[in-house]
């Protein structure tokens, strides 16, 4: 993504340099600057600063007296990040949080590829509708949603398990038992995420020529083996991208715990982010709180460095 | 088209289960509306109903007369549209200088940007959550605000579409004695409205449906957004499924209606900003 704008500048750049007189780059440049100054500024105060405090921050005991009186903050070196991992509540949101992501992005991942190649199909009708219906949950507001899923999974009187115990299945304590409540979160999670997903997917999946499936049921192919052999691997380095980014997003859950179960029950849903807000915004101890953020943070650049070294092998693999 | 007109059996059962997959996606949204307008407890009953035996709008009346709905849509809709703006005001002219203007620093400096794409927004929170307490700026507009005007990504979204823009366009505008600015608001802006249009929608959405900074930087109920009055009011009122339906209906409709409007613009965006750049 980034070697092609690279490209481009230097096209432009050359030629122009030696022509455009100094008073007008001078001029221009000028107003370059105006343009990008405010955003840079911006971007400078409220995001550089906060990201790079936030590490400084990890290193003070900053809690709710330091908060009254800034006479109280004292420099703690690493001590937060090792009252942390002393913290079972701490590995217990880990723990969450890894499984939230090891479930849910195949889950997330299966609905999304399964939905784009069902859409694909040659004979399906009225595609944009469709289309426009599965990715309808990702705009919806997640709090109202979540409130939503809470009815739809309850116990009692919920429609999931109305149709479980009418073919015959128990019905099953989604969000009061420990054991069922990161699978509850994970349904309404896929339900409201699919779609993006489904999105590009398809968009690769249009890509691919018709011919190609052509020859495959001219092959004798069926349906599995056109999907093995034909829309897997034009599909894979997508798959692959695609899969990483969700391992991120599943990483910052938050609203979804707090608004269907408080983390509970038995701690089962606090998730990182989850702890990150209870320990920061209700026992005040910011210090501690910016230690996992920092914490969450190297968790997702691991990945994201994953996502780097895998793209550009592929990268290398095609050219 | 044509040719398919006269359906196989295959097809008809593809296009059937389509249909049904699409129907049970579209099923809680429907159940949320559906229940929205049933009396009270009529929703807590097995098996749970589907339609409302008799329909009643006493939910919708009670959140805007005695829950304050009618402030927190207020609110979140001033937030959503001044974030809006400020983000296209801050955004939309450095993504086209970054594009298009040549200045000192300027491959490095996109370069860190880039970079910092990486960097969840969540690390610096509670920095910058001291940082607005120390600016007088928590529990008020401005506060809730501040997130939206460092948009690299909108920055980002801006700079791939405009690098599209031909030079020569630029150039002639500039021969003709066009300053930097009036070449931006006369030339740029007109043919970058797609690409506008789209990150306004992306904004939009996304202060809409913001829940963890709203709900740290909103400290005073009256200053709450939809969503966090919504979390606030599905504690206390856990048991009013009807009322917590209406409430989840009045949060969503604004931004599904308004993705439904303009559907096209948001997803052509979301496919420019993922698959390739």
């Amino acid at each position: 993504m980034t070697d092609v704008p690279a490209e481009s500048d230097t096209l432009i750049a050359k030629p122009m340099r030696g022509h455009t007189p100094r008073r007008g780059i001078g001029r221009r440049e000028r107003a370059a600057w105006g343009f990008v100054a405010p955003a840079l500024i911006a971007i400078a105060v409220f995001f550089v600063i906060p990201v790079v405090s936030a590490l400084l921050l990890s290193l003070t005991d900053f809690d709710i007296y330091a908060l009254a009186d800034l006479g109280n903050l004292r420099f703690v070196g690493l001590q937060n990040y090792e009252r942390l991992f002393g913290n079972p509540l701490f590995w217990t949101a880990m723990r969450n949080t890894v499984w939230f992501a090891v479930l849910g992005v195949p889950l997330a991942i299966a609905a999304s590829l399964a939905a784009a190649v069902l859409l694909n199909a040659r004979t399906v009708r009225w595609r944009p509708i469709w289309r426009v219906v599965f990715f309808a949950p990702y705009v919806t507001t997640l709090v109202a949603t979540a409130v939503l899923w809470n009815y739809l999974l309850n116990t009692r009187y919920g429609v999931i398990n109305w149709a479980l115990t009418s073919i015959g299945l128990p019905a099953v304590d989604w969000l009061g038992d420990p054991s069922t409540s990161i699978p509850a979160i994970l349904m309404f999670v896929v339900w409201k995420i699919f779609g993006y997903n489904m999105l590009i997917f398809l968009a690769v999946l249009q890509t691919v020529p018709d011919d190609l499936y052509e020859a495959a049921r001219i092959d004798g192919a069926g349906p599995w083996k056109q999907f093995r052999h034909v829309t897997l691997p034009a599909i894979s380095p997508t798959l692959l991208l695609v899969s990483i980014i969700s391992v991120a997003s599943f990483f910052q859950l938050f609203a979804e715990p707090y608004v269907m179960t408080q983390g509970g029950p038995a701690q089962s849903t606090v998730t990182v982010l989850y702890f990150m807000y209870e320990e920061g915004f209700k026992w005040w101890n910011l210090g501690s709180a910016s230690a996992v953020a920092f914490i969450l943070f190297l968790c997702i650049f691991a990945v994201t460095l994953i996502q780097l070294w895998v793209s550009r092998r592929l990268g290398g693999d095609h050219t | 088209m044509k040719p398919h007109l006269v359906l196989k059996p295959s097809a008809i059962l593809l296009n059937l289960g389509v249909a049904l997959v699409a129907l049970l996606v579209m099923f809680p949204l429907a159940w949320m509306v559906s229940v929205s307008f049933m009396s009270t407890g009529e929703a807590a009953t097995f098996p749970p109903p589907l339609l409302p035996r008799t329909f009643t709008l006493e939910h919708y009346r009670d959140l805007f007369v005695n829950q304050g709905m009618g402030r927190y849509m207020v609110n979140s809709l001033a937030l959503a549209s001044l974030a809006t703006l400020l983000a296209l005001a801050f955004t939309v002219p450095a993504g086209y200088a970054f594009a298009k203007l040549r200045f000192r620093g300027r491959d490095r400096l996109f370069q860190a940007l880039v970079g910092a794409l990486v960097i969840p927004g969540q690390i610096g929170t509670l920095p910058l959550f001291l940082m607005l307490k120390q600016m007088g700026l928590v529990n008020t507009y401005a506060g809730a605000l501040v997130p939206w005007l460092a948009s690299i990504f909108g920055l980002f979204l801006i700079r791939q579409y405009a690098l599209s823009l031909p030079d020569e366009m630029l150039e002639a505008a500039r021969i003709d004695g066009a300053s930097e600015g009036q070449i931006f608001r006369r030339v740029v802006l007109p043919t970058l409205q797609p690409i506008i249009v789209t990150l306004a929608l992306f904004v939009f959405l996304g202060s809409w449906n913001d829940f963890l900074w709203p709900l740290i930087i909103l400290t005073d109920q009256s200053n709450y957004t939809l969503p966090v009055a919504l979390a606030a009011l599905s504690r206390e009122h856990v048991q009013d499924i009807e009322l917590m339906m209406a409430g989840s209906v009045i949060t969503v409709a604004p931004v599904l209606i308004l993705f439904l409007a303009l559907q096209r613009y948001y997803i052509r965006g979301m496919l420019a900003g993922s698959v390739k750049g």
